[in-house]
């Protein structure tokens, strides 16, 4: 990594530099060197999206993806994110239009109190970037470090069924 | 037209999840204002200690740490102790003796969230061990450890309440030709919301205006009780703003009052700087408010046909150190007297007896109307005992037995008023869905097999919609809710309610039940909730309530409105107001549908071409008192397969019938089915939290509390019955909870019923492979 160190602050941590894409925006920014990635997006970038659900990385509410793959932002460190590319929740809409991720929760009713489903768009991403046509327990096992309290995960799973083929579709039109 | 308006039966879809899909939702701890100061904890590792010193002055020297506070500072301002929900008191913080594991003991407040998080790891104190108690029936013996040295009383016993014809009761069963007889413990869960607790509290030394934006599921309750409880520090109600962002999940847990709120307000009363709180999943699991922890021995007296008769229920309930329970204040037990069910016992008594131990404070909800899932899982396990004991089909047993549908509404034998109900309709229709007749012919094949295959069945009856003032208040305040509805000049609607959504999806749904009533289609209604400043008082959402309490207002509400506005419609038809009627969703003079006006039409009039005399504008209110409580009830079936070798049951089908009266949006009832049935099979199969000897918490993180995930939630099955409810303005009974309170019995029956012929009668929720194999290798069958 290439990492500098800046001066310690009058907190007595040490601070270092670190330069992250996020939803492809270039970010130059100085971090405590404990800044975890899911604090660094909340509380120093104001990116809100992203949430916290638990510290032991069981619930996924924190779900993000650094450099394409999904990672739970709780348990990684924000310079550990130097010279990579995250992607959040706020990039997932792209000039005024819904990924179709975003467009399955809504249609399926994937979603209730929405805190768990930016972390499980994020994770739902990921696995149809690899996967284009997952099964039902494909899916289902995408998401089982993802937490949901308020909706059974059978509509998640519609959701996520209803995004695949939507991107399966897209992707057929334009070939 | 119908479709456009998106009124009342329609699967519109959520207004709410434009935002919560873009990542653009405002939870508490989204809540960022300038100069904000952040709190942290720290807590007790001990369950039961003396304090001897609380050394604060490592964590003062760290930089960024503004104040270290601890229950000494708190007693000048008697903020040391604060009143619960359920008459009785718990410390915010000690000023010399804890009381269970991860008790709040002392507070930093810092410049930054990591740097508070530094002053509770420097904070040195010195405990006292003292003596633990953890099991509330060795709480209750004579000579055990005192929890609460505080009250006059020098035992553990908190209260003693019952309910029911004890003589009548006990002669049925003295003359009865079958009793039966099942001890069931009901562990102790925690709801644990995806989003944890908090609050940012900002205190205006100028305006002396104190707003505060916390996970609260009753906002205006807490704002009376900020009042109530800091009004000697100069915090009077009309200064007081309470908002209540988007929560994450409420479930029961977001009603009580937490140490941590008070704490933070304080703070910021103090330091005049805004002051945020937000717990970990550690603390949340640890120290918030817990539900259930009930010991019960039920007996039931029937005669040899199977007809009930009477029903006996004692019970031991444990509610920690403080009894922080969230029951209406005539209830300690909740409506636990629900018990009798769907069946019409001649006698029952019932009676409850409250413990302290040291455990955090309990008795609140898990997805449940007070005290009702302990209810109807007791009454639909013992039900299959009785059929285990008289070797009838379990099904049938219930069908015999059901109140008859001629006979609502039916007063039950501890009192309750049921509103509506056919229950037969019910279990018939989940029998033929999952093929009932069949599964049994397979079972007794499977059997011979030496696989073990099993139905539960689970046919229970809610009791939801608190409710009537007569008889249902927290801390004095009746428990009605209210509607506030403004039609603007335009035809476009603000709608205020006094509940709170936590994923319920109000802002679609309430805004429909307008819909229907007004004729203005929902995409032109803005349904507003959770900010004390705007909304109508109300007593919040939780026990099912919103629906049948609030939507109830809503309805009336807007029905005040269409009175005046058909006045107003007459004057522009031209007619008299007994020749106009309301049809199609617009007033009409009767027999000349050409001679019509919209409700847009007499919006606008009410602001421009009003009648002479006529107050302009077009708006209403409605506090709404319920006349009765509403019954939703429905019939679950649950076929288990249970591996031989590991002891682990796997849900194969559950096919869950509800009906919960009329239903606004069937696409939001059925996800508040599909999470209530995930919520049932939790603590059936996985959660529950237990302590060790020494009063130390087995199970206090995701880590080893296990939620359901994807892989081990079956694909629901769902389908339901519509019996409205008589007294209800749209005939609405609420469903939040329905699923929670069913679904556990259903599943516990179907693993017993896998391993009847084996002898076995009972198992005690959860149901682990560990127990399941524990029975498998003692009958002699395990692999």
């Amino acid at each position: 990594m290439a990492v500098e160190t800046a001066p310690t602050t009058s907190k007595g941590q040490r601070t270092l530099k670190i330069h992250v894409t996020i939803n492809g925006a270039p970010h130059d920014v100085d971090v405590e060197a404990r800044t975890l990635l899911v604090h660094f997006l909340r509380e120093n970038l104001g990116m809100t999206g992203t949430h916290i659900g638990c510290d032991t990385t069981n619930c996924g509410a924190c779900t993000v993806l650094l450099n394409g793959r999904a990672v739970k932002s709780c348990t990684v460190f924000a310079v550990q994110a130097d010279q990579g590319t995250v992607a959040t929740v706020e990039g997932l809409e792209k000039d005024g239009k819904l990924h179709p991720i975003q467009e399955g929760f809504h249609q399926e009713h994937g979603l209730q109190c929405g805190f768990c489903t930016p972390g499980m768009m994020m994770t739902a991403v990921a696995l149809l970037e690899k996967n284009k046509q997952p099964t039902e327990l494909e899916i289902r096992e995408a998401i089982s470090g993802n937490l949901c309290r308020c909706t059974g995960y059978v509509n998640i799973v519609k959701s996520i069924d209803h995004a695949a083929r939507v991107m399966r579709e897209t992707a057929e039109g334009k070939a | 037209m119908a479709v456009e308006i998106g009124g009342i039966g329609h699967s519109v879809k959520r207004k709410e999840d434009a935002r919560f899909i873009r990542g653009k939702g405002k939870y508490v701890d989204d809540v960022k204002l300038p100069g904000m100061l952040y709190l942290d904890i720290a807590r007790s590792p001990l369950a039961h200690a003396r304090i001897k010193n609380i050394d604060t002055s490592k964590a003062l020297k760290i930089p960024g740490v503004v104040a270290v506070i601890t229950g000494k500072d708190l007693v000048p301002l008697n903020l040391h102790w604060m009143p619960t929900l359920m008459s009785d008191k718990q410390m915010v913080l000690p000023t010399d003796t804890v009381l269970y594991q991860a008790q709040e003991v002392a507070a930093v407040v810092a410049t930054e969230r990591y740097i508070a998080a530094d002053g509770v790891d420097a904070i040195e104190v010195d405990y006292e061990p003292l003596p633990v108690v953890v099991d509330p029936i060795k709480a209750l013996q004579p000579g055990a450890t005192l929890v609460r040295e505080d009250r006059e009383q020098k035992d553990n016993h908190i209260w003693h309440w019952e309910v029911g014809d004890k003589a009548g009761t006990d002669k049925a069963f003295k003359d009865a030709e079958v009793v039966v007889k099942q001890d069931l413990y009901i562990p102790r869960i925690h709801v644990s919301s995806i989003e944890t607790c908090g609050i940012v509290a900002s205190f205006d030394k100028v305006e002396g205006k104190l707003t505060v934006w916390m996970t609260t599921q009753a906002p205006h309750a807490i704002r009376t009780v900020i009042a109530l409880v800091a009004g000697h520090l100069g915090l009077a109600e009309h200064k007081i703003r309470v908002i209540s962002p988007d929560i994450g999940g409420g479930f029961g847990g977001k009603v009580p009052v937490y140490p941590g709120y008070v704490l933070a307000i304080g703070a910021s009363v103090l330091t005049g700087a805004p002051v945020k709180w937000i717990e970990d999943r550690a603390e949340n699991i640890q120290a918030d408010s817990f539900a259930r922890d009930y010991h019960i021995s039920a007996e039931l007296a029937a005669k040899k046909d199977g007809t009930m008769q009477a029903l006996r229920v004692k019970t031991i309930a444990d509610h920690g150190a403080f009894d922080a329970a969230a029951n209406p204040s005539k209830y300690p037990a909740g409506l636990f007297h629900i018990i009798t069910g769907s069946y019409p016992f001649q006698k029952s008594f019932v009676e409850v007896d409250g413990a302290y131990t040291n455990k955090p404070p309990g008795g609140i909800a898990y997805r449940c109307s007070f005290r009702v899932t302990e209810a109807a899982f007791t009454i639909e396990r013992l039900v299959d005992v009785l059929a285990l004991e008289l070797k009838r089909d379990p099904a049938e047993l219930r069908m015999q037995n059901f109140i008859p549908p001629t006979a609502f509404p039916y007063t039950s034998a501890l009192g309750w008023e049921y509103d509506s109900g056919d229950y037969g309709r019910a279990l018939r229709l989940a029998m033929d869905k999952i093929g009932y007749a069949e599964l049994r012919k397979e079972q007794a094949a499977k059997r011979a097999k030496g696989e073990l295959m099993g139905i539960g069945i689970s046919s229970f009856t809610e009791i939801v919609g608190a409710g009537p003032s007569k008889n249902f208040d927290i801390l004095g305040i009746k428990m009605f809710d209210s509607a506030e509805i403004r039609v603007h000049p335009t035809g476009k609607v603000m709608v205020r309610i006094g509940v709170k959504s936590q994923g319920q999806g109000h802002e679609t749904t309430f805004g429909q039940i307008v819909a229907e009533e007004l004729g203005i289609p929902v995409a032109d209604i803005a349904v507003e909730e959770g900010d004390t400043d705007t909304a109508p008082y109300g007593l919040g959402t939780y026990a099912s309530r919103s629906t049948p309490v609030a939507g109830g207002a809503t309805a009336i509400a807007a029905r005040k409105i269409r009175e005046k506005a058909k006045l107003i419609a007459a004057h522009l038809l031209e007619a008299n107001p007994d020749d106009v009627e309301w049809k199609d969703y617009k007033f009409q003079v009767k027999g000349v549908p050409a001679k019509s006006k919209t409700m847009q039409e007499v919006a606008f009039a009410a602001y421009t071409n009003h009648p002479q005399g006529m107050e302009a504008g077009l708006e209403a209110v409605d506090y709404y008192d319920p006349p009765n409580l509403t019954f939703p009830f429905g019939s679950y079936i649950c076929v288990v397969d249970i591996d031989r070798g590991t002891g682990e049951v796997k849900i194969r089908r559950f096919v869950a019938v509800d009906d919960c009266g009329t239903i606004i949006n069937p696409m939001i009832v059925e996800g508040q089915i599909h999470g209530g049935l995930t919520m049932g099979l939790a603590p059936a199969l996985y959660e529950q939290i237990t302590y060790d000897e020494q009063g130390n918490i087995q199970g206090g993180t995701f880590m080893d509390y296990l939620l359901p995930t994807a892989m081990e939630t079956p694909n629901w099955e769902t389908a339901k019955t519509t019996t409205p409810s008589p007294h209800h303005p749209i005939g609405a009974k609420g469903v939040g909870e329905s699923a929670t309170v069913g679904a556990p019995a259903a599943i516990a029956n179907a693993v017993v019923d896998a391993l009847a012929h084996l002898g076995v009668r009972h198992i005690d929720i959860p149901i682990t492979p560990w127990k399941v194999q524990k029975i498998l290798k003692e009958k002699g069958v395990a692999e």
